[in-house]
């Protein structure tokens, strides 16, 4: 594959990407995605969160998961870094905690796919208005 | 902090916390390595900025310590550099870290073009720019150049950031010195 220097050498991607998203958008109905927030604060990013984030932009599409990965800040929950909340449509969100890449793949092959509960869930202690 | 991309995440992210709309990194490295990070967030009046290094200082209500600027002063410390901080409230703040780069101590740089990248997918209302200069060169990326260029087609799609986070990385291998 040839190299990527400027943004012009990006045309191709973009054409592809922007392909499979019409494709997409007839296939599927829009606003049923995912939200994925990921911990972005020292503590998650000292226990590699940045990791963890790659690993959900990364593999959420290779499982034909429509979603929105977006950083968060501190939630208090320091112990248990890296934490993710995720909120599946029409769901209550559910912070996770010590989401590794490994953990991250249980999370997207258990929870987001089979809507099974998986370890490492932290109770909730507040709603947000 | 395991590398010095991970400050740069944790620092712009205290500049998004201010509702900053721009964040400005700089990366150094012709002679001492230089980090600075500059936005137009809400700033911070005199006293605030004189506490920002004390790890029992923060602003937020979730817990009781600030841990991003005084693990980056301890870093940059180690290998005989500094961190300055200026700021001042509706200005914006610019924190500028010094590290020795021959110090046995200088933390490895980390992958910084996947740190900048995921700043700006991860951030849609806020102007990445990044620069990084060094004895051979100089690269520059800004992510509102970069959204106008792909027009419809979302940053944040995972192949746009794969391709972007590989462009600036082979910009950034072309100006490495050593």
């Amino acid at each position: 594959m040839e190299k990527i220097k400027t943004l012009a050498d990006l045309k191709r991607i973009k054409e592809n990407v922007q392909a499979k998203i019409e494709l997409r958008e007839r296939s599927e109905r829009p606003g049923e995605l995912v939200q994925v927030k990921v911990a972005m604060a020292t503590c998650g990013i000292a226990a590699g969160s940045k990791e963890t984030m790659n690993y959900f932009i990364d593999h959420l599409d290779k499982n034909g998961i429509r979603a929105v990965v977006t950083q968060t800040g501190c939630m208090g929950y320091c112990y248990a870094e890296p934490t993710v909340e995720i909120s599946k449509p029409g769901k209550e969100p559910i912070v996770f905690g010590g989401v590794t890449p490994a953990r991250a793949e249980e999370i997207i092959q258990r929870y987001l796919k089979n809507d099974e509960l998986v370890e490492g869930i932290i109770p909730v202690n507040y709603r947000s208005v | 902090m395991q590398d010095l991309s991970a400050h740069i995440m944790d620092i712009a992210q205290n500049s998004i916390r201010a509702n900053a709309t721009r964040v400005e990194i700089d990366v150094d490295e012709r002679d001492t390595l230089a980090i600075t990070i500059r936005d137009n967030g809400e700033g911070m009046n005199e006293e605030t900025a004189k506490r920002v290094t004390d790890p029992f200082f923060t602003s937020r209500a979730t817990r009781r310590v600030g841990l991003g600027i005084p693990l980056l002063v301890q870093n940059a410390e180690a290998t005989g550099g500094s961190v300055t901080i200026r700021s001042s409230p509706g200005q914006g703040t610019t924190v500028v870290a010094l590290f020795t780069r021959s110090h046995l101590d200088c933390p490895p740089a980390g992958d910084i073009p996947g740190t900048i990248v995921l700043l700006a997918a991860a951030n849609p209302g806020v102007e990445v720019r990044y620069r990084h200069a060094t004895g051979k060169g100089e690269y520059s990326f800004n992510s509102t150049e970069a959204r106008e260029f792909l027009g419809e087609v979302p940053l944040d799609d995972p192949e746009i950031v794969a391709a972007l986070r590989e462009m600036i990385a082979e910009n950034i291998k072309e100006i490495q010195t050593q």
